[in-house]
């Protein structure tokens, strides 16, 4: 019983880390309607200025961390007005899919570059180690991630509610030209749009590697792809879905390593997205369009 | 036995109920009109006749078929056939191959004659073509119509395209949603001697929605007036035009 | 901006202008091969180059033609690739290497078949994004329940596993492991050559082609135009969007199959069959110029080529293939650098055909 309970609070850790960058994917999705293929690689490059900060130069944690984040959102923006914008009117949405794996294929090479493809131990973060909290040991990586990723989601939520540039978020996912006659910027909108995932990407990155240590030009590739899944599974463009598709994509995959198979975690999480899409097919809290016919 | 017979037919959406009660009989050959004012629930009608919606409650008869419940495209298989609101023609495709399309169904070639280029395709492809031309020259369409795209057609000649391709299907009733909408007043003319000259060659039955009011009453024989989903008037075309409460539906008090 | 399209004569014209482009490609090549003037790596270039161009064919008929986004097509080429492979371990020395050879490439593009038509017909009926993420999911299935795949033979018949070899229970006299897991197949005799893989290349040109220019292809297009109204006139959507999706699926076999009797060892990784290459193809495909089949051959050709022809760049090469890519698209597709080239009837940067001749809408 332990032991599951142990899982289960695993899950939850990496859930929350998916939880994190699912919530990029889907708020750059709502808003901006594209797919952003590069946001994987962005959270590896969060890790990789992190661990340059901190590992390499000697910095003190907490300014490491903050480099990656403003490194990443200025990142963010700056490919966001270099490789998006100009395709967004594109004649088709792929168009700008395919500028985003041009970027993906740029961000991971560059890191090749500068810091090789060999493994870097990554120095976590999380300045504790396990916490005893009854008969759980429970590391203390978990603690943070799943803290963070509450309190981002909540700070989210209530910026978007209670201010101005929050509430232009919200409409421009609803109604881009209407936002834009009502006086909001939507360029500067979406530009916030992907400094704020872009941010939430760095953390993210910093949470990963201090949980699973090992950090490489890849690192971010997979992780993005499965946020990808969860932000679609929990329903793209919801924000609260793409937290609790996170987490329960961190749950099924460390339930399935331990419980089913260590290899066939993946085709696990994968099966279950595509079982309740069957059943439900915009994901859990997506909106079903009608097409006005 | 009447061409269409609809019956008590309802839908509901949530708490409203778009479309109430409603009643239809259109005999066979009869210019038809469905009007109303805007959010009337016309467009609501032309969906569940066509299968886009289901209806929760009601019978539709087609030719004596009972088509309720069925799917788009078995009821356009069973004889009916529509236009769209906001014109819906597949632009990638040019005006020929649109028409062509709309005969899928009266020509047929199977999926390895089409890759293995068997006899019978070249065949078929030379009747369609031959079909499809016939149909164009109807509408006056039939000029460069392999070359030119659907979508680079001014927008008269695209409603009349939709109109052509929908009579491709060879339907027993014809709905057209709004046909002269954004058209002058000569390619109003010209589309009723069209679609009176569709009723007279083809023996095509014609239900139509419209706002055009010269039209409406250019053409059709009978009415029926929809307001807040529910008929407000049905009859003939001159009786229901004079009826007060049409009126005041129309223009307020 | 207007565009105009041809006759349906010349629709025919236009395809054999494709036809014209790949024989031409053959023989330029032949000639270069004869004359030695082509060095050991452009020979080992010629059938990936085909093998290549013929999964961008596959998918610009899903992306293209059918117009849904498939992110997954890599695992149909997996299949077909891991049943060729099988089917040649199996009967190696049974027959003929040709017509086992042959039978093999079948057999690939039919197990294909079967599975893009089995994933079809509950992925087909998602809209967009929802489908491209299920086909994504699909190909990391395949690529995943492989690696873990493993088959046996003895003398008593044929063992699975899904756990490791040693629970194959295989007889240690007779026995023969044939898919090991994570290292996969082994061994495969290696058959393609460059004649082969154009003959199938050529193939499946024929059928895409064809199909296109047919009642079914026409149905297909009207689905991806506008399916309310394709239904309005009778088309069945999901019949039209199998066959285009299933049809997909055995080209991207056949690709396969090749594939896997051109390599010593056949395995299942992150970068071969996983997401990496389904997005390649795409790329291909987008390149080329969406939906057209020309278009995407010459992208997979042109692509390919690159990061080889950069080799000199050494370390720097992928970092400039993707710089180049990112430019290819800001050039072809921004809106500013459209007006910019219409100014100066400068046409579009790699398909320069798009506004003069397109394969019926296509």
């Amino acid at each position: 019983m332990v032991s599951f309970f142990t899982n289960l609070i695993n899950g939850l850790s990496l859930g929350s880390i998916y939880a994190i960058i699912a919530i990029g994917y889907t708020m750059v999705y709502g808003i901006a309607r594209m797919l952003n293929f590069a946001h994987g690689d962005i959270i590896m490059i969060g890790a990789f200025v992190s661990y340059t900060a901190i590992s390499s130069m000697g910095l003190p944690t907490p300014l490491g961390v903050i480099g990656a984040i403003v490194a990443c959102t200025v990142l963010g923006v700056v490919i966001e007005k270099i490789a998006y914008k100009p395709l967004r009117k594109a004649a088709s949405p792929l168009a700008v899919l395919i500028t985003a794996i041009g970027v993906s294929y740029f961000l991971q090479n560059s890191a090749l570059l500068i810091f090789g493809s060999d493994p870097k131990m990554y120095k976590s973060v999380v300045p504790f180690q396990n916490v005893q909290i009854g008969p759980f040991l429970i590391p203390g990586t978990t603690i943070v991630s799943i803290a963070v990723s509450i309190i981002l989601v909540a700070a989210l939520q209530a910026f978007i509610n209670n201010t101005k540039p929050g509430q232009a978020m919200l409409a421009c996912s609803q109604d881009r030209d209407a936002a834009s006659l009502m006086g909001i910027s939507v360029n500067g909108t979406i530009t916030l749009t992907f400094a704020i995932g872009s941010a939430m990407a760095a953390i993210a990155g910093v949470l990963l590697c201090s949980a699973y240590p090992s950090l490489s030009p890849t690192t971010g590739a997979m992780p993005g792809i499965k946020a990808f899944v969860a932000a679609v599974f929990g329903g793209i463009g919801s924000i609260p879905g793409a937290m609790i598709g996170g987490l329960v994509l961190g749950v099924i995959e460390i339930l399935g390593r331990a419980y089913i198979s260590s290899q066939l975690s993946d085709a696990i999480v994968f099966s279950v997205l595509i079982i309740v899409l069957l059943f439900k097919p915009t994901g859990l809290f997506g909106k079903v369009i009608q097409e006005k016919v | 036995m009447s061409l269409l017979e609809v019956n008590s037919l309802s839908i509901q959406f949530g708490g409203l109920r778009a479309v109430d009660e409603f009643d239809l009989t259109i005999e066979k050959g009869e210019l038809y009109g469905l009007i109303g004012p805007n959010g009337a629930g016309k467009t609501t009608v032309f969906n569940l006749l066509t299968g886009e919606y289901q209806p929760t409650e009601g019978i539709i008869k087609l030719d004596g078929q009972n088509i309720t419940g069925m799917r788009t495209a078995e009821i356009n298989k069973a004889g009916i056939a529509r236009t769209f609101q906001n014109i819906r023609l597949f632009k990638q495709l040019s005006v020929l191959d649109n028409v062509k399309v709309g005969l899928h169904n009266q020509y047929h070639y199977s999926t390895a004659t089409s890759i293995l280029r068997l006899p019978k395709y070249y065949e078929v492809e030379k009747q369609m073509n031959g079909r499809a031309m016939e149909l164009l020259h109807v509408f006056n369409l039939d000029e460069n119509a392999e070359t030119t795209l659907a979508s680079n057609l001014p927008y008269g000649q695209q409603r009349k395209l939709e109109i052509a391709r929908a009579m491709a299907t060879n339907p027993k009733l014809l709905l057209l949603d709004e046909p002269a909408a954004g058209m002058n007043p000569n390619e109003t003319q010209e589309l009723m001697d069209t679609i009176k000259f569709i009723r007279k060659n083809f023996n095509m039955t014609v239900l139509l929605i419209e706002h055009d009011m010269k039209l409406v009453a250019g053409i059709c024989e009978k009415l029926t007036v929809l307001n807040f989903g529910r008929t407000l008037a049905q009859g003939e075309t001159k009786t229901v035009l004079q009826n007060p409460e049409v009126i005041k539906a129309y223009l307020g008090e | 901006m207007k565009k105009y399209l041809t006759t349906q004569d010349a629709a025919s014209r236009n395809d054999f202008m494709t036809y014209g482009m790949v024989l031409a490609a053959f023989i330029i090549v032949q000639i270069l091969s004869a004359t030695g003037l082509l060095n050991s790596q452009m020979k080992g270039l010629l059938v990936p180059l085909c093998i290549y161009s013929i999964m961008a064919i596959s998918l610009n008929l899903v992306v293209g033609i059918l117009g849904e986004l498939s992110i997954g097509h890599a695992g149909f080429m997996c299949v077909g690739a891991f049943a060729a492979a099988f089917f040649s371990k199996c009967t190696d020395g049974a027959m003929p290497d040709i017509l086992r050879f042959i039978i093999a490439i079948i057999i690939g593009g039919i197990v294909a078949g079967i599975f893009g038509f089995l994933i079809g017909i509950p992925v087909l009926r998602l809209n967009g994004d929802y489908l491209a993420i299920v086909t994504l999911a699909f190909g990391e299935i395949i690529k995943n329940v492989i690696n873990v795949l493993y088959i046996g033979r003895d003398a008593n018949g044929f063992h699975i596993s899904a756990s490791s070899a040693n629970n194959l229970g295989l007889d240690a006299a007779t026995g023969e492991i044939i898919v090991n897991g994570p290292q996969g197949i082994t061994g495969t005799p290696k058959d393609s050559t460059f004649l082969i893989a154009m003959i199938v290349l050529i193939i499946c040109l024929v059928v895409v082609l064809n199909l296109i220019h047919s009642r079914d292809g026409r149905a297909i297009m009207a689905i991806r135009d506008n399916h309310i109204a394709a239904e309005s006139v009778g088309i069945h959507l999901t019949k039209y969007k199998l066959t285009a999706f299933t049809i997909s699926a055995v080209i991207a076999g056949f690709a396969g199959a090749l594939y896997a009797h051109n390599l010593a060892s056949l395995i299942a990784t992150p970068a071969r069959f996983g997401y990496n290459m389904s997005i390649m193809f795409l790329v291909f495909v987008v390149l080329g110029g969406i939906g057209s089949t020309r278009g995407a051959i010459i992208a997979a050709v042109i692509l390919t080529l690159i990061p080889e022809v950069l080799r000199f760049l050494a370390n720097y090469r992928m970092l400039i293939y993707s710089i180049v890519l990112i430019v290819i698209m800001l050039i072809n597709w921004s809106q500013r650098s459209r007006a910019w080239m219409e100014q100066h009837k400068l046409g579009r940067f790699i398909y320069k055909k798009k506004s003069k001749a397109k394969e019926g809408g296509a």
